[in-house]
């Protein structure tokens, strides 16, 4: 079992590229990784668009002016 | 050096290793930064010192003994190398000024800015409650003895883990990480939690940072000190003349700590994205809060450190998301379960997130050559466990745990509780107090003869 191209560094460096795993599976883990961005992208609008909510129900005049004279 | 191009290698090396040094300073100056923004503002004075001292304790005896364990210990306990290690005694002519040797100095000095983090991310688990003597001890144990008997196992290109595990950790995980992190749990399952920390039903209370500002801050200092660390772990360039294993050919290169290639983009890359991936997924399961938003960017790091030269980007990001969910949700498991005080969550983002990340590494890059030598074990998941274990857990979490209740049965672990309610600095704050009003009033005494 290899995830990587090679077993030993028995090579010309001259001749070797990519080193990383799974070379040849790039689209694959562009794919993975636009997924995983998008996902915690979109997780952090809906997380603010709660909180924020939350603070809206909150405010009040009495809290609002005591934050404002708190600077 | 024999030719001109050789010197010019040879210089290059030394003032590589030299900036990585100055680099790695900023880790120091962040977690004094970072420890004071998290104690609370009566403890100030002496967790600032607390981990100011171990400055000069550690490199002094990093210089005794330390770096000699380094040369010495590859395959201890079955043999020791007295040949390697005769170079690198404190009595050793290539360790002062010698126009011979470029290189042991600034080697040396990479090798004990690891070893102050390590004793560092000790230090910030503890605070407001052990004492600086015991502190002291334990930082140099860990700074100088048990992370480098790892470092000799486990990072020495002849180390016998590498050659019989096939153990891969180019950028720490588990050679600073996990042995930190478990040697801080050790202490802290002793030690106990500060006053107040849990309720009578055992809910654990948060203490939050007196002063968030100076923790970001210290933060950002120890990312920026990161760099240098990681640019610490790898050769800049050799030729494989020099390496004298399997390469074949005269491309020169440079390589990990294993003198195996890899490339500072590499490093650049992982570093920057397994922050990010750590970072966005902290940000997302503590819903927003900036001490583990800013650690689960410190455990991505970290989770993906073992294998950062060789992984792709994407690959290690993922590793970081994967490695700051883990440090999170452990940390809360074990301190809510086993009543444990990590008051900075070293042990979630150094231990447990080290220790993930040598064995996610081991999957990773299964069957991967450990070795640019022959005769090496291969890269495996089985490798990386056995190397996690003994990292986390027998030169870390072990020795922690034993020296400290030794320690606690001669009652030299713990301050007072008296003086832990008043605080650490309360005379030294008292002292300044007076002071402030003596010279205050001996001036206003000279305003008042000069006005007459």
């Amino acid at each position: 079992m290899a995830t990587t191209s090679y077993t030993s560094w028995a090579a010309d460096l001259a001749d070797v590229g990519a080193v990383y795993p799974f070379v040849g599976s790039e689209v694959v883990m562009v794919i993975l990784g636009v997924v995983f961005w998008l996902t915690c992208q979109i997780m952090m609008a809906k997380m603010e668009k709660e909180e924020l909510d939350a603070e809206e129900k909150s405010a009040d005049v009495k809290s609002s002016t005591a934050n404002i004279d708190r600077y | 050096m024999g030719s001109n191009i050789d010197a010019l290698t040879t210089i290059f090396t030394e003032f590589y290793y030299f900036v990585t040094v100055v680099f790695m300073f900023f880790i120091h100056i962040g977690f004094c930064v970072y420890e004071v923004g998290v104690a609370r503002r009566r403890n100030h004075m002496h967790t600032l010192m607390k981990n100011t001292m171990l400055i000069p304790l550690v490199t002094v005896t990093f210089f005794f003994f330390g770096w000699w364990i380094y040369w010495a210990f590859p395959n201890f306990p079955a043999s020791i190398d007295w040949a390697a290690g005769a170079a690198n005694t404190p009595w050793s002519p290539t360790m002062g000024t010698n126009l011979g040797d470029h290189i042991t100095g600034v080697f040396w000095a990479a090798f004990l800015l690891f070893s102050w983090t390590a004793a560092s991310i000790v230090s910030g688990a503890c605070i407001e409650r052990i004492k600086t003597t015991a502190f002291l001890i334990h930082a140099v144990l860990i700074g100088s003895v048990f992370w480098i008997i790892d470092a000799a196992w486990g990072w020495h290109y002849g180390g016998w883990m590498v050659k019989y595990l096939g153990y891969h950790d180019a950028y720490a995980s588990g050679v600073i990480h996990a042995i930190a992190g478990g040697y801080a749990l050790g202490i802290l399952m002793v030690l106990g939690p500060r006053l107040g920390k849990f309720a009578k039903d055992g809910t654990p209370r948060d203490i939050p940072p007196h002063n968030p500002w100076l923790v970001t801050i210290g933060f950002f200092l120890i990312y920026a000190g990161f760099w240098g660390f990681y640019a610490a772990c790898n050769v800049p360039i050799i030729s494989p003349e020099v390496i004298d294993g399997q390469i074949t050919g005269v491309t020169w290169t440079a390589t990990n700590i294993y003198l195996a290639p890899t490339t500072l983009s590499a490093i650049t890359f992982n570093f920057l994205m397994s922050l990010s991936g750590g970072l966005m997924v902290a940000y997302l399961v503590s819903k927003g809060d900036a001490f583990w938003t800013y650690s689960g960017g410190l455990a991505g790091i970290i989770t993906a450190s073992a294998g950062n030269d060789l992984y792709h980007p994407i690959q290690a990001m993922l590793i970081g998301g994967f490695g700051a969910y883990c440090a999170f949700k452990l940390h809360g498991y074990v301190e809510r379960r086993f009543k444990i005080d990590d008051a900075v969550g070293a042990v979630a983002v150094h231990g447990y997130a080290g220790f993930i990340g040598v064995v996610i590494c081991g999957f990773m890059l299964w069957g991967a050559p450990s070795s640019p030598f022959e005769g090496y074990a291969t890269i495996s998941p089985w490798g990386q466990l056995a190397g996690a274990i003994i990292m986390f857990g027998l030169l870390g979490f072990l020795p922690g745990y034993l020296i400290s209740k030794l320690m606690q049965s001669r009652g030299m672990l713990r301050i007072p509780a008296a003086v832990e309610l008043r605080g650490l600095d309360a005379m030294t704050n008292e002292g300044y107090e007076n002071a402030v009003a003596d010279v205050q009033a001996a001036e206003r005494a000279i305003l008042n003869a000069q006005s007459k």
